[in-house]
């Protein structure tokens, strides 16, 4: 266990960022978004960023290639953007969780390797929750926001910041900045008034009984469905600000010189969402608000020995123009029972 | 809140209407949903009005109304511009509406207010100009009038467009100093070199959820040209700068002269995007070119750009007006 | 064979058929000169033309967008070129608003008969534009090379 003075964090994030590309939490607008480290740069660490930390392994545009008609041959042309290390300071536990339900889609066969080699060239500090929000469920997921792993584990606790490496990537990391140790006294009285506010928060009850693999049959024809997704927009901020949403399609923009071929985010909600010549597999509203969060509570976790995709960061709780959520969902459909 | 469930209970009792749309409690303390109430009973024991049922119903109308049977809505003051726009262009079957003016006294950002507030929020007490929430560390007091959604700290009107069936309440006025414009103007009067800093600031922000524009009751369109896959717009990735703008200008002006400055895009941007300042930027752009317009106020006048004058200014107009150069 | 560096904008001109693509006509038969810089689109009437087109136009790497239609008054659809005015009034207001330079879009009334003016007008939008150098602020990087 290392520790430092909260003061002298600017400098400690200044000297990481010196050697490699850093992102850190940072006011924008009245948002909390990862932004590259810079002079200048407000770092703020009271809650979860507004967007989750996906992006920076699946990003929600990036080239795949470029193809350019040469008199009769096709030029493939790799135009994607080359990795260098980086480190992403202060991600929480909920996202930090949202890795391995991403892994478990890109990295088994076939491995998608813009993502892995992404993934390689991370380096992730995490960051404690010392107040978590009345949005906040991650407990109901197993994850602990008292111990949010990562590479390197950070605590804020009182005057002075804590952290402890996890992997041997993070402990070489913190060899490097040459940090004093101390701190582990602090760090277990910061992690028992994280699990004393815990247990007081309103949606802590909350459990997963009743969802998981093998409960399709149970839950897909529920009437509750209607009602739940009667005012849904249709619009994308759940899936976008989503950790664990994983969708993407691969689209072709035609430059007017060229093919320019990219992968983009996707969302189950948009009409036109695995659309194929026949149509559409999920025509209304209903079809695609369900499949989102049977995806999440039943499809996932079926194929993934019981792994939910849903890592209660509550950022869909915080965002949904029409305050739908996963949470409501939960409920009501349990009501039943 | 009384008057408007005694009056709903009352509507469903004389048969006027066969159900209800309305605002109902969420998942958290400051969530208000929207909700088809199908009983009195139902409607009696969830419907709520408060300061925190900022959302738009009218939008909801167009599939509601193109049921069987007559559905009655609560209209806030703009609610009730964008409920007559679209009866004005045909999207809303009046005759299946049951439409009650209700007041407004500006509706809270119950996302700034959260934001505002360190600590998990259990519950949040409405008196009037103070909110009382109580946290998991105890209680905290926040000014309402702080933490009012634009739209309605710029409020525009009091006073409902015409076309609603009764109102409780008194009606309205208009509000004779509105500040609607006043950060327009002040973009205006810059530099073009720094209102492309702002605008890029801002629109690089975007993460092209459609949430504006599906929220929006102009944007009433079977089908988005943004969706349309041989438009060459990709419309679910801001692949470029370019694609910013354009979604940007492109939604803006398609509802030019039909947004009734609701501010819904504003208000549900997971964002923060400022999008009603493009969209007044139109309507100020019309106010001062075309002669004063309100959409969804008149329901026979035509609207600006579905109509010219002769003696209409050129688009030069737009090299001498506004800004330093 | 030597290379000119020199900035040569890329200018969209969308012509309505019946006033301005005849005008540009005369021009022609007239041998007035004008830039070859200047690439037309003939449209049935200027109305024809959506914000869209002048927008995809810049993406695709055009520096200058010019409407030209007939005199307001003299539309062939009677008031086609009237509900074009007012609506590029407000995309060019627009377009500003975002600080994109006002001076890369223009609309010019040019009838059938009006060779000369039509051969002025491109000659000076052209220098108009040259002056502002290439299209830096609505430009799709992708379109590039």
């Amino acid at each position: 266990m290392y520790s430092i003075k909260k003061e002298a964090l600017g400098s400690l994030l200044a000297a990481i960022g010196a050697k490699r590309k850093l992102y850190v939490p940072a006011d924008n607008a009245g948002l909390i978004l990862f932004t590259p480290y810079a002079d200048g740069v407000s770092v703020n660490l009271s809650r979860n960023p507004d967007v989750s930390a996906k992006d920076f392994f699946f990003p929600q545009v990036e080239n795949i290639c470029r193809f350019k008609v040469c008199g009769k041959t096709v030029d493939v042309i790799d135009n994607r953007e080359k990795n260098e290390d980086f480190v992403v300071f202060g991600v929480r536990a909920c996202d930090v969780k949202s890795f391995e339900v991403l892994d478990n889609v890109f990295l088994s066969e076939p491995v998608d390797g813009y993502y892995k080699d992404r993934r390689d060239h991370s380096l992730i500090v995490t960051l404690a929750c010392s107040k978590p929000l009345e949005t906040c469920f991650c407990g109901t997921f197993g994850i602990d926001c008292a111990a949010p792993g990562g590479d390197v584990e950070a605590y804020a606790c009182g005057d002075s910041y804590a952290f402890r490496a996890i992997t041997e990537k993070g402990e070489a990391f913190l060899a490097e900045l040459s940090l004093e140790n101390g701190g582990d006294e602090a760090v277990e009285a910061c992690k028992a008034k994280i699990n004393e506010i815990k247990a007081k928060l309103p949606l802590s009850d909350l459990t997963t009984e009743g969802f998981g693999g093998g409960k399709t049959k149970d839950l897909f024809n529920n009437p509750k469905w209607a009602e739940l997704s009667a005012s849904c927009l249709g619009c994308g901020t759940c899936t976008f600000v989503c950790p664990t949403c994983q969708c993407y399609d691969i689209r072709d923009f035609d430059t007017g010189n060229g093919i320019q071929r990219y992968r983009c985010w996707d969302s189950c909600m948009y009409r036109d969402f695995t659309k194929m010549s026949a149509g559409q597999p999920r025509p209304s509203q209903l079809e695609r608000f369900r499949q989102r969060f049977m995806h999440k509570l039943v499809y996932y976790p079926e194929n993934n020995n019981g792994l939910f995709s849903c890592v209660g960061c509550g950022r869909c709780l915080r965002k949904c123009p029409q305050s739908l959520n996963i949470v409501k969902v939960m409920k009501a459909l349990r009501e039943d029972d | 809140m009384q008057e408007l469930i005694k009056k709903g209970k009352e509507l469903f009792a004389n048969g006027t209407v066969d159900r209800i749309i309305g605002w109902t409690r969420g998942e958290l303390p400051y969530d208000r949903e929207i909700r088809v109430f199908r009983c009195a009973e139902c409607f009696e024991k969830d419907f709520v009005y408060d300061a925190f049922c900022g959302a738009n119903l009218s939008k909801y109308l167009i599939e509601e109304s193109g049921k069987e049977g007559k559905i009655g809505v609560f209209l806030k003051p703009c609610d009730s511009y964008s409920f007559a726009q679209l009866i004005k262009e045909h999207r809303i079957k009046k005759e299946n509406v049951y439409a009650v003016a209700i007041e407004c006294y500006g509706k809270c950002d119950s996302r700034a207010l959260a934001d505002s507030v360190e600590d998990a929020i259990y519950w949040i007490t409405d008196n009037g100009p103070e909110l009382k929430i109580d946290t998991v560390s105890g209680a905290v007091v926040r000014n309402t009038y702080d933490y009012m959604l634009e739209k309605c700290a710029a409020c525009k009107t009091k006073k409902h467009a015409p076309g609603c069936d009764e109102t409780i309440g008194d009606e309205g006025e208009k509000v004779d100093d509105c500040t609607r414009f006043d950060i327009v103007a002040k973009l205006e009067a810059m530099t073009p070199e720094e209102r492309f800093a702002f605008w890029r600031g801002e629109l690089s922000r975007c993460i092209r959820c459609n949430a504006c524009r599906n929220v929006c009751p102009a944007c009433s369109c079977e089908h988005c040209v943004f969706d349309n896959p041989a438009s060459g717009i990709s419309q679910k990735a801001a692949a470029d700068s370019f694609e910013e703008n354009n979604f940007h200008i492109i939604r803006a002006f398609h509802v030019a002269g039909r947004c009734t400055d609701c501010g819904e895009c504003s208000r549900v941007c997971p964002q923060h995007i400022p999008l009603h300042l493009l969209n007044r930027k139109f309507i100020k752009d019309i106010n001062e070119l075309y002669g004063e317009y309100q959409a969804g106020e008149n329901p026979d006048e035509r609207a600006p750009l579905t109509n010219y004058t002769k003696a209409d200014c050129e688009p030069s107009v737009v090299y001498k007006r506004g800004g330093k150069n | 064979m030597s290379v000119n560096n020199e900035f040569r904008p890329k200018i969209v001109a969308f012509c309505c058929n019946w006033c301005s693509y005849a005008g540009a006509d005369l021009a022609g038969t007239n041998r007035l000169q004008y830039p070859a810089d200047v690439k037309i689109i003939r449209v049935p009437c200027s109305c024809r033309v959506n914000p869209m087109f002048i927008l995809r136009a810049f993406q695709r790497g055009a520096d200058g967008v010019i409407l030209c239609g007939c005199h307001p008054g003299d539309c062939h659809y009677t008031s086609g070129n009237y509900f074009a005015r007012r609506r590029m009034t407000l995309l060019f207001s627009m377009l500003d608003y975002l600080g994109i330079e006002k001076e890369r879009t223009r609309v010019e009334w040019v009838s059938a008969a009006e060779g000369a003016k039509f051969a002025a007008t491109m000659n000076d939008f052209v220098d108009t534009v040259t002056k502002l150098g290439p299209n830096r602020r609505l430009e799709d990087l992708r379109c590039k090379n």
